[in-house]
């Protein structure tokens, strides 16, 4: 989607609560990933990784569990660190922890002795209790600011979860499978909510996930991580926001689908 | 005896031996739990050491304290703290240890000082295992301070008791006895309490009258 589409989709929209992030402070990051080997020990979880992504855009890598999806997103965000190969953000090569990178996991990892909103405003300085209850009338959870994570459903978590990531106006999203322990409604809602909120937030994001329905649905390119190296780029071209079920998109993923089942073989 | 204010002159006095080797023990041990939970150095150098004399009973050193330490207030002091120090450290240490990694990733992720971490995050992730320390810890309080009591000492329950025997008087020694248990129950009420302040956001703590009761 071009820029001028983004906003033509961003007027049209029926949310008046949300306001745009402001000015050129937060603009999304470009990320080089060349040559990139990790191992541990003597097992390689990932031997030649080359990617580029532009600033702005939705890419997902897809692959088996264990495959070295998370290890990937991980050394992206400067969680750990490549063994061979580099990967520059924005032109810096990453060497320590990313300050304008924030992770969602796939499990909501919600301090459980702080509530909603605290939770929400984790590392932000100054006055931070605004901009963290904005974030969560953004995600729909506004009235629950004074609650426990303990009382929440799974799928509330994951929407504190991404409030608490967006908060911060991050310059990339990294997505760590977070849908993935959803029920099946719950996620094409959260699906929904992230496709709005990246398409009005300005940040690159990468997902991981094993669903290729959903890296589908979600992303600009869809790539296949297979025996530590990328084996599959797929662009997605389709309209947003993309409507569930559309055919085209499943022409998509079933090609995707073989692909991943082949190379298992 | 109580019209005399002797009973409370010993209550008194054995309460602030309680609480002084319970603040002693319990800021040592929390400090060394705290410091073999967060660094693996710490833990090899001291972890081993710890667990060998713990394993020993602190009563059995009544003797050697009183050698080393006189029969003055020090020797209760002191083997009150030890008594106390164990069950802290060992819980402190093992909350420290299992708070959820993923947790603390999400700290470092977010952009938290070592500080910031450590307070909102390892800290009251290891509260509720420290709580338990505390409730272990204040009954070991008065157990120890009982026997030390009971041994050397010219003021306090213990003394009173002991005191009573020696002239058959039964009915004080059941007296103290059942101060000892008030004591007790109170002291242990008091970690309910704290429980219930501090770990409201914990399910299991938020509900109304679980736990003793």
């Amino acid at each position: 989607m071009t820029v001028k589409e983004r906003e033509v989709w961003e007027l049209g929209s029926t949310d008046k609560l949300w306001t745009p992030a402001s000015g050129a402070a937060n603009t999304a990051v470009e990320v080089r990933i060349s040559h990139v080997a990790k191992h541990f020990g003597k097992h390689p979880v990932l031997t030649d990784v080359n990617l580029d992504i532009r600033p702005g855009e939705f890419v997902a890598i897809v692959g088996h569990s264990g495959c070295g999806k998370s290890t990937l997103l991980r050394l992206i965000s400067g969680l750990d660190f490549p063994s061979e190969g580099r990967i520059l953000v924005d032109g810096r090569p990453v060497t320590r922890q990313l300050s304008e990178a924030r992770i969602m996991f796939q499990d909501a990892r919600l301090l459980p002795w702080k509530r909603v909103l605290e939770n929400v405003g984790i590392g932000l300085r100054g006055e931070w209790k605004a901009a963290a209850l904005e974030a969560l009338h953004r995600v729909g959870l506004a009235d629950r600011a004074g609650d426990w994570p303990a009382v929440l459903s799974g799928g509330q978590r994951q929407r504190v979860a991404l409030a608490r990531a967006l908060v911060s106006q991050p310059k990339l999203l990294l997505l760590d499978e977070p849908l993935g322990a959803l029920d099946a409604l719950t996620r094409l809602d959260m699906q929904r909510l992230v496709e709005q909120v990246w398409s009005r937030q300005n940040f690159t994001a990468i997902l991981v996930t094993h669903d290729v329905g959903e890296a589908v649905a979600l992303a600009d390119r869809v790539v296949v991580l297979e025996r530590g190296a990328l084996s599959l780029v797929q662009r997605i071209d389709q309209q947003r926001p993309r409507v569930p079920g559309d055919a085209s998109l499943g022409e998509i993923e079933g090609e995707i689908l073989a692909r991943l089942l082949e190379g298992n073989r | 005896m109580a019209a005399t204010g002797e009973l409370f002159r010993h209550i008194a006095v054995s309460t602030a031996r309680a609480a002084a080797g319970f603040a002693l023990g319990g800021a040592i041990g929390f400090a060394f739990g705290l410091l073999t939970g967060v660094s693996d150095t710490a833990a090899r150098v001291f972890a081993s050491s710890f667990q060998m004399i713990r394993n020993v009973p602190h009563l059995a050193l009544i003797p050697l304290f009183i050698l080393w330490f006189g029969i003055d207030e020090r020797a209760k002091l002191y083997l009150v703290a030890l008594g106390v120090f164990f069950p802290i450290y060992l819980n402190t240490y093992h909350g420290a240890r299992t708070v959820d990694a993923g947790l603390i990733e999400v700290g470092r992720v977010y952009g938290l000082t070592r500080a910031e971490l450590f307070r909102q995050v390892i800290f009251p992730g290891a509260l509720p295992s420290i709580l338990v320390g505390v409730r272990f810890a204040l009954g070991l309080t008065w157990l120890t301070l009982i026997v030390a009591e009971t041994i050397s000492a010219s003021s306090g329950i213990g003394y009173m008791t002991m005191n009573a025997r020696e002239f058959l008087q039964t009915d004080v020694v059941v007296l103290g006895i059942l101060i000892y248990a008030l004591l007790g129950k109170l002291a242990d009420l008091a970690t309910v309490f704290l429980e219930r302040r501090c770990l409201s956001w914990h399910p299991a703590f938020a509900m109304q009258g679980v736990e003793t009761r």
